[in-house]
């Protein structure tokens, strides 16, 4: 009685084993580093790993390892004693070995700029062996590792009516090739054609119709009137194009300024989720991501004649003027953007697309020693305060002037822009090179973890599991003897089993979530708790120790999987409605209530058959 | 070692001492109730929408000092309050209607470190109303479906008169809990929430745990009054009930003391609500089944698969 068959305990034993291996990268800590990615997603290979090493030699800068891992390469710097647990006081040697991969990555930076992303991140310390096994340690939610969460809203009316004012320039333009003259107008959600004549208006239809036939043209009240709408199917295709494109821009974006592991989501219909973990500077960053700023080209109106001109004013310190209405060259034509100085002024060097180029030749050679403006854009919404105390929000593009320089020579693709600080010159190159978004998006959730902060929660969250867990552990073997020690087997498998499934998920650990741990290890002794008692109680009702061991565990099951199932319930409720650190929470809940029913029951059982099992025994150590 | 006797026999459920209990439910239920209509929660910027900055001072901070700045800066509204330790300051500002928020972050931060470099910005949550909204939607939400999934589960594993029971008990916790939360003003956030559905999951625990012992009772007791096999196995369970609440304890409270300052909310829901638990899994539930006339009738029991370990996660 009371005995496990062979294969009963081999499984218990390999997969204990299988989880402290898959656990055990873990232990090994991390230590800054960098990561080269390659544009575009293609993958390295040996040799480039070959040549970044040579480059970091050369440089006199010092590094662990380098290696290829996913097709990027990642580089890691001398470790500073930086486990898990023990840190923060090593304050002043982690900001040297911060500079050291600083310094690589500007070095990096510099020398493979063409094709190449430098992010910092920290780097697994764990050995070669684990490492080519494809093990990787838990990864760390951002308040333990610092970072930015971020929820961006995306002004859809404004992508949609953005696509409308293509639909006017491109209606007013093929109706006046037809010779006739409307009056084409943007008004709210559709476009406005109004014509002189009836028979106008049935021709502009047919233009119209002709231009896209799936959008809805209704007649005006007048019968001299269209009036074109897009078709939800449009509408909602627009929207879904617009996210896209704005997660695209983010991402690259996001890549540009070097963060290693960024994660870009859609949330519903209109969210986008940014994550940025163990980023340095959060708030440089998040301006980045909600920017507009782009640039257009226009030539001066010096005489004030042609049709469509207006004034924009400039920023300050430069004057405003009368420019044209045809845009020579914008933003989105733009390939290459980088910033440096140009005669000793913050300057802005642009690369056009073939066709940016040819308008651009065209122009400077018709248009030699006339004025041009580079006109700097921005859109930014501000709240309105409606009567009913409710806040609507109000989209406004400032566009305004920031040099005008007269065309002195001929040039196409390529070309330089001043007239902004070296900051703003330095974003602006940014933002062109990462290409405009589709729609503004502005920030309707944030939150931020400076790195400082990220150490604190580990090092306090994991000294309450330690404190927490020894106590436990200290109570039980005092209160059950032998018994206890076996629970305590059990409990200490079962941080291992959460760490295993912790690192096999890739879910991220968060504070919330080692508090869900913590509340496991009190909770799972409850098992072994219903099980002793109950063995205890067979003991004085006269049982023998084998039926004792065998009702005990027999009987005390049906509560635990009740107990234990409706703990879980709750649990899943909460990672289906939880958000971040919620959704945390619940992961190692419901991870902790599962493995230890396995080594609170299956567990404990192997150790104490093989103790006690088949014996004859008058009493147990419990 | 054993704390508690082997055999209590401690007279929990008789009439008299069932009264006392329910009586006393009621109150502290009520006292909550009162206490959440009048002074309301605390609510976080998770729900209320907001902005809140910690900052982390190279030297002492000097709250009123700060709090002056603010005022001169125009923030009035905000509160500021000590975070953990005497460097660390917590700024909240409400929602701000018709002002650009980020902006507003970057100003308040600029007044805070006053130009400082040496000045850490630990941490900065903003929420916009909207998104309060709905966080606050979907904790609600999140509450009923879970007390309605468990009530369904208690139902089907035992029989209605429990699965009233074990409901009344959450209920009872989940205000109790709440209210504890609105009687101290402490402030109430999104991680709160996760533990109040985490003390419903551990009372719902207990109070399984119970009507287990007392169903398998009511078949084996035969001849004795349901009052008195519920009281039995009360007693029968207490030594574990004690245990379990103890040891869960004890790991709170090493988390409450050296979690650090953001989970010491989460930490003092757990605590409070595991001590409710444990008082309501013993009264509450067993007094709600006895005050709908439970029997042993009620309870022939469903058969528990045998296999049922094979199939378990």
């Amino acid at each position: 009685m009371n005995r496990y068959p062979a294969w009963l305990n081999a499984l218990v034993f390999t997969l204990l084993m299988v989880g402290i291996l898959v656990a055990l990268p873990n232990v090994y800590g991390t230590a800054p580093a960098v990561q080269l990615a390659q544009r575009e997603g293609v993958a390295f290979d040996e040799q480039r790993v070959e040549r970044v090493g040579q480059v970091l030699e050369r440089a006199d800068i010092s590094f662990e390892e380098i290696y290829l891992k996913d097709g990027r390469i990642v580089v890691r710097f001398a470790s500073l004693d930086k486990t898990p647990s023990a840190a923060a006081t090593q304050s002043s040697s982690s900001e040297n070995s911060q500079s050291v991969q600083q310094n690589a990555r500007e070095l990096l930076m510099g020398r493979f700029e063409t094709d190449t992303n430098v992010a910092l991140t920290e780097a697994s310390r764990m050995p070669e062996w684990l490492r080519n096994m494809g093990l990787e340690p838990m990864s760390l939610g951002l308040d333990l590792r610092g970072g930015v969460y971020v929820l961006l809203e995306v002004d859809m009316d404004s992508a949609i009516t953005a696509r409308l004012a293509a639909y006017e320039q491109d209606f007013d333009a093929r109706i006046r090739a037809e010779k006739i003259r409307p009056r084409v107008e943007l008004d709210g959600q559709q476009v406005n054609v109004r014509l002189r004549t009836a028979e106008e208006m049935e021709r502009a239809r047919e233009i119209v119709r002709e231009a896209d036939p799936e959008l809805i043209i209704l007649d005006g009240a007048d019968g001299k009137s269209l009036r074109v709408r897009m078709s939800e199917t449009q509408i909602k295709a627009r929207q879904d194009f617009a996210i896209e494109q704005n997660m695209t821009t983010l991402r690259n974006r996001v890549d540009q300024l070097g963060v290693a592991e960024p994660l870009v989501q859609r949330q519903g219909v209109s969210r986008i989720v940014v994550q940025l973990p163990g980023v340095q500077d959060p708030n440089a960053l998040k301006n980045i991501l909600t920017a507009t700023a782009t640039l257009e080209f226009r030539m001066v109106d010096t005489d004030g004649t042609s049709p469509g001109s207006r004034r924009y004013p400039g920023v300050p310190g430069v004057q405003g003027q009368i420019l044209k209405r045809e845009v020579i060259a914008s933003g989105d034509q733009i390939v290459d953007a980088s910033a440096g100085f140009s005669e000793g002024s913050p300057a802005v060097f642009i690369t056009l697309d073939a066709v940016g180029g040819e308008r651009m030749l065209a122009n400077t050679m018709a248009n030699l020693r006339k004025p041009m403006s580079s006109v700097f854009i921005e859109t930014k919404r501000t709240p309105i305060n409606l009567p009913d105390g409710t806040t609507s929000y109000r989209t406004v593009r400032t566009e305004e002037i920031i040099n005008t320089a007269t065309i002195n020579g001929v040039f196409k693709d390529s070309f330089v822009t001043t007239g902004l600080n070296p900051v703003e010159a330095r974003d602006l190159a940014l933002l062109l090179r990462a290409g405009a978004l589709a729609a503004p998006v502005f920030q309707i959730e944030d939150r931020t973890i400076g790195p400082t902060l990220g150490q604190d929660n580990i090092d306090a969250g994991f000294k309450a599991v330690q404190i927490g867990f020894l106590a436990v552990i200290a109570f039980m073997a005092f209160y059950y003897r032998g018994f206890g020690l076996v629970a305590n087997v059990a409990l200490f498998s079962n941080l291992i089993f959460i760490a295993a499934l912790l690192s096999l998920l890739q879910a991220s650990l968060t504070l919330p979530g080692i508090a869900g741990i913590v509340l496991t290890v009190g909770m799972a002794v409850d098992a072994n708790v219903l099980i002793f008692e109950r063995i205890r109680e067979e003991l004085s009702a006269g049982s023998t120790v084998q039926n004792a061991i065998h009702s005990g565990y027999e009987k005390a099951f049906s509560s635990i999987a009740d107990a234990n199932v409706t703990t879980l319930i709750a649990a899943i409720v909460l990672f289906a409605f939880g958000t971040g650190p919620i959704k945390g929470f619940a992961i190692t809940l419901s991870l902790g209530i599962i493995t230890s029913m396995f080594t609170s029951i299956v567990g404990t059982r192997a150790i104490v058959n093989l103790m006690f099992g088949g014996r004859r025994l008058d009493k147990l150590p419990i | 070692m054993r704390l508690i006797k082997e055999k209590t026999n401690i007279d929990f459920l008789s009439r008299g001492r069932r009264n006392i209990a329910v009586g006393f439910s009621i109150l502290i239920v009520v006292v909550s109730l009162v206490s959440l209509s009048m002074r309301g929660l605390n609510l976080g910027i998770d729900f209320t929408g907001g902005i809140l900055l910690e900052v982390g001072y190279p030297q002492d901070a000097d709250l009123s000092g700060i709090r002056n700045k603010l005022d001169v800066a125009g923030f009035d509204e905000s509160i500021v309050q000590a975070f953990g330790n005497t460097t660390d300051v917590l700024v909240r500002l409400g929602p701000q209607p018709g002002k650009d928020s980020t902006e507003i972050r970057d100003r308040l931060f600029a007044v805070l470190s006053g130009g400082d470099s040496r000045v850490d910005l630990r941490r900065v949550e903003l929420v916009s109303a909207q998104v309060g909204e709905e966080l606050t939607e979907q904790g609600g939400l999140a509450m009923i479906f879970a007390l309605t999934m468990i009530f369904v589960y208690v139902m089907f594993r035992f029989q209605w008169k429990f699965a009233a029971g074990a409901v009344a008990a959450l209920f009872h916790d989940v205000i109790v809990t709440v209210g504890f939360f609105s009687f101290t003003q402490i402030s109430f956030d999104l991680t709160v929430v996760a533990a109040v559905l985490a003390v419903i999951g551990y009372s719902l625990n207990d109070t399984v745990v119970a009507f287990d012992r007392i169903r398998e009772n009511f078949t084996k007791l035969r001849g004795v009054s349901a009052e008195e096999s519920m009281n039995v196995s009360v007693n029968e369970m207490l030594a574990r009930t004690i245990i379990t609440g103890v040891t869960t304890l004890v790991v709170l409270i090493a988390l409450l003391t050296l979690g650090g300052e953001s989970v010491g909310p989460f930490s003092i829901a757990l605590i409070v609500g595991i001590v409710v638990g444990t008082y309501s899994s013993i009264y509450t539930a067993s007094a709600t089944a006895l005050m709908l006339h439970v029997n042993a009738q009620d309870l022939m029991p469903p058969e528990i698969d045998p296999d049922a370990i094979d199939d378990l996660p």
